[in-house]
């Protein structure tokens, strides 16, 4: 809808109308990501305590013991956690702000 | 709130606080997103400060910086920021110069200058690559105004004033040439191996991914659009890093809980800087970079002359 209407204008020109459009939708931006981060930090706090708590001493062991496969479950946690945590932030983004990003 | 985030990690044997590691993590995650770098020169400095043994903060951040590029690389590709074909081919130079790089380390160690020789060597590069890309962005930006105002219109296309130099290396006729169709390259397999392998000798000689040398030299060698250089620099970490965390983890230098929970952060922060980086141009972007590879040379002269390892 922005580009429309800057495109309609000229390049280089900016309505007022458009001015105000970039600005609701950044106001827009800035609460959904908030409410995101908020939503985020929280589920994050329980993924500290209830996962990453009792993973301790069993990843503490495999370090100790079995090295190898300790070094193959480390890369496998990390990417593992990389891809569910893309998805979870992409999801809630796109539930906040009723689109895809 | 602070003081309850308070964790022990009973792999390195310390105790962080889990909100220091999740803000650490979203700011290198900004970075990595926005620059295509790994952000060692943060990461390392920032588990030292907390009391974690130099191996383990090198082995751990590299695990970090995994975790962080399948983020920043997920979102690059859904923005179609990454040339596949050239991560692969990249990656594998990349280990082969890694390899070298911590060859070079052993030696230099035997002859007993290695700080100094490293140390002396990383403040030239770093100081070369940062004052080379003010010059080409600022020259870059300067021509692009010039354009804008006698075509009165703004070319998408990422120019460089590189470009010359650029379209030369591209005209090198070794066997086999292949193409890259995504960056809109045709190019020598052998000038990208040794772009690669140059990137993985400063990984393996100074440390941390060398992101700092392998974007512009994908940029302004290679001649990939810099959003592109970006990306693909951050799906060729995730294989490189990855082969460099099993080799630190069967070391017994990654705190893998560590990185995990500085990973929540960069999560984040690797969205963001991805995003970011489709309201910036090409030269913008390069000229943004600058300050990086000053704040590596930084370090590194305080470290030369206090004698501490940041």
């Amino acid at each position: 809808m922005t580009l429309s209407h800057r495109t309609a204008n000229g390049p280089g020109k900016r309505s007022d109308f458009d001015r105000k459009t970039v600005k609701a939708e950044a106001r827009k931006t800035l609460i959904s990501f908030s409410i995101e981060l908020v939503v985020y930090a929280l589920l994050v706090v329980a993924y500290f305590f209830l996962v990453l708590h009792f993973l301790g001493d069993w990843l503490a062991h495999l370090d100790k013991q079995h090295i190898r496969l300790y070094a193959l479950v480390s890369i496998a946690l990390i990417i593992g956690q990389a891809v569910v945590l893309e998805s979870v932030t992409t999801f809630l983004l796109r539930l906040l702000r009723g689109r895809s990003e | 709130m602070i003081t309850l985030l308070a964790m022990h990690f009973p792999i390195s044997g310390t105790d962080i606080n889990a909100a220091y590691l999740v803000v650490i993590g979203f700011l290198i995650g900004i970075l990595g997103g926005f620059f295509g770098v790994g952000g060692s020169f943060i990461a390392g400095p920032a588990l030292r400060a907390v009391g974690m043994h130099w191996n383990y903060a090198v082995g751990t951040d590299l695990a970090h910086i995994v975790g962080k590029s399948v983020v920043a690389a997920k979102r690059h590709r859904a923005l179609g920021n990454v040339d596949l074909r050239l991560g692969f081919i990249m990656a594998l130079g990349t280990i082969a110069g890694a390899e070298c790089g911590a060859q070079l380390i052993q030696l230099l160690k035997r002859r007993g200058d290695v700080d100094f020789v490293v140390s002396v060597i990383s403040i030239v590069i770093y100081c070369s690559i940062s004052s080379f890309m003010i010059w080409e962005s600022w020259k870059t930006m300067r021509l692009q105004k010039k354009r804008a105002r006698g075509k009165k219109s703004r070319s998408k296309k990422d120019i460089s004033s590189f470009s010359g130099v650029t379209k030369a290396i591209q005209r090198i006729p070794l066997w086999p040439i292949i193409s890259l169709p995504t960056s809109g390259v045709k190019i020598s397999l052998w000038v990208i191996v040794v772009v690669s392998f140059i990137g993985g000798l400063f990984s393996g000689f100074l440390g941390g991914g060398a992101g700092y040398i392998r974007m512009p030299m994908m940029v302004y060698v290679l001649g990939i659009p810099t959003h592109l250089a970006v990306g693909t620099d951050l799906f060729e970490i995730i294989i490189s890093a990855s082969y460099g965390t099993f080799s630190h983890a069967i070391k017994g230098n990654v705190d893998i809980l560590v990185a995990l929970v500085m990973n929540t952060g960069a999560a984040v922060g690797a969205q963001i800087g991805a995003i970011l980086t489709q309201y910036f141009a090409g030269p913008k972007i390069r000229l943004l970079f600058v300050p990086l590879p000053l704040i590596g040379a930084a370090v590194v002269i305080y470290t030369l002359f206090t004698g501490q390892k940041l």
